[in-house]
């Protein structure tokens, strides 16, 4: 057990591990879910700058997305992405010293298109300075039913490798002691999208993941009720069920409302679910706004606590308060606006989009160990909210 | 879960067999539009996802299509 006073480690990473970790997987699975007849997404260029501001962080920088037809039944697509992180967050201000970071994607795919059928094959590769992640998936979908519905499944496979940075001579450098750990991935993913009517469309969404390996975060620290500070125990396994559901509906005028629920359970005791409703508004031919609400809800994990009362009371010991109870709600909108409708020179079309969306999370069993002069574990509950805005350019040619 | 999917899904390759599409191809405008897109763009829909999954514990079947890539 080590004071608080006494950290070693003058780098946190508390968001950014799990970026690597579980989103090369996820989302890459979700590639060949096409809504209506099996056909290859569009050629285009997307050039995105992201920018997220809250609860001490600001993360920015750019994704660039590129997708070429290869003859007429291949698509090639490239990403290229980018975090740059400075971290003031509550966990750094705790227990740590503000950090500054950065996290590099690559990732490639290739869709095939055969009749109904849609194969994909993707790699992703994430690098960090103490982080390293590489997923390959692949995916298959198939239309039915008059192509009123699509069916689709997907398989990927992440290896992780963690390590850890620590001061030496008052320089950074990988923690020799720590070495490299490892962690693997499995995800399994079924989709189903069905025409409900000439105005309805519906989705259902499953996946299951799997985790094994060092599934902690090497800098975060548990507290005791004597304000003494030790690193957290995570178990070494972790499986999820989520399923989510659809719903998006044209209404009498050239304007469409959606609604989105999603169910979440773990084998870490944690229960989230979380509801979106969106409406879309075009205004004259160039113009699209989209207004959002997204309300989120969990549990804490089981093995989760603000406060521990002495080392060793239970196995697992975890203090992230990502696996605390709170509450998320999302209130946002986009601006759209369309350029070169009817195609200039290479271009098919164009447009420049504004998104903008503030968060609010108010947790129920994390308490804000930053405020002093109180006791320990009476502290008031933490909450922050964050602006994340995204201005990009996308381009069909 | 897992077996009330698959059921499900069965039960629908099973009566598909004899099925005809009640919303011809002609009658699926609206549904073309742009706007009735689950996901009108991918790499911002990613990157939001993205902003999600490291804030919140839940974590897949995001919902929508995904970018082609493994982009966020």
């Amino acid at each position: 057990m080590v004071q608080k006073a006494d950290k070693v480690v003058a780098v946190v990473v508390i968001n950014n591990k799990r970026f690597s970790k579980l989103f090369a997987g996820a989302i890459t699975l979700g590639i060949t879910f096409p809504l209506m007849a099996a056909i290859l997404p569009a050629d285009r260029f997307d050039a995105l700058v992201h920018s997220y501001d809250g609860g001490g962080m600001e993360i920015s920088g750019p994704s660039l997305l590129i997708r070429k037809m290869l003859g007429t039944s291949t698509s090639v697509s490239a990403n290229y992405y980018v975090d740059s992180i400075s971290s003031a967050s509550i966990d750094v201000i705790t227990s740590a010293s503000p950090y500054k970071e950065e996290r590099k994607e690559h990732s490639v795919g290739v869709e095939y298109l055969h009749d109904k059928s849609i194969m994909s094959f993707n790699y992703s590769s994430s690098e960090e300075n103490d982080y390293k992640a590489k997923t390959y998936s692949i995916g298959v979908s198939q239309d039915f039913f008059g192509d009123l519905t699509t069916l689709s499944m997907g398989y990927s496979r992440g290896s992780d490798q963690i390590m850890r940075i620590t001061k030496l001579n008052n320089q950074k450098t990988l923690d020799p002691l720590f070495g490299t750990d490892h962690a693997d991935r499995h995800n399994f993913r079924l989709g189903l999208s069905q025409i409900l009517s000439q105005n309805m469309i519906a989705g259902l969404n499953y996946e299951l993941i799997t985790d094994k390996g060092f599934l902690n975060n090497p800098y975060r620290q548990v507290r005791f009720a004597d304000d003494s500070w030790a690193s957290e125990v995570y178990p070494n396994t972790r499986s999820s069920n989520s399923v989510t559901t659809q719903l998006k509906y044209y209404l009498p005028y050239r304007a469409a409302v959606s609604g989105e629920y999603r169910l979440f359970s773990d084998t870490w005791g944690i229960n989230a679910n979380n509801i979106k409703l969106a409406y879309t508004h075009p205004i004259g031919k160039e113009w699209i706004i989209d207004l959002r609400y997204r309300h989120y809800d969990q549990s804490r994990a089981s093995f989760y606590s603000d406060l521990f009362s002495a080392p060793g009371v239970q196995a697992f010991m975890a203090r992230d308060k990502e696996l605390s109870t709170y509450t998320n709600q999302t209130l946002g909108f986009s601006v759209s606006y369309d350029l070169a409708q009817q195609g200039w020179k290479l271009i098919d079309k164009g447009s420049i989009n504004l998104a903008f969306d503030h968060m609010m999370f108010d947790y129920q069993d994390f308490r804000d160990a930053s405020v002093e002069g109180v006791d320990i574990g009476t502290e008031p509950f933490y909450s922050f909210s964050s602006n994340v805005m995204q201005v990009y350019l996308s381009v069909w040619y | 879960m897992t077996k009330a999917i698959t059921t499900i899904c069965l039960m629908l390759l099973l009566t598909g067999c004899s099925m005809q599409p009640w919303v011809k191809p002609y009658e699926r405008a609206k549904l073309a539009d742009p706007i009735m897109s689950f996901d009108r763009d991918p790499v911002s829909t990613n990157y939001i996802n993205h902003v999600y999954q490291a804030r919140e514990g839940a974590r897949g079947a995001e919902g929508g299509q995904g970018g082609g890539c493994g982009c966020n």
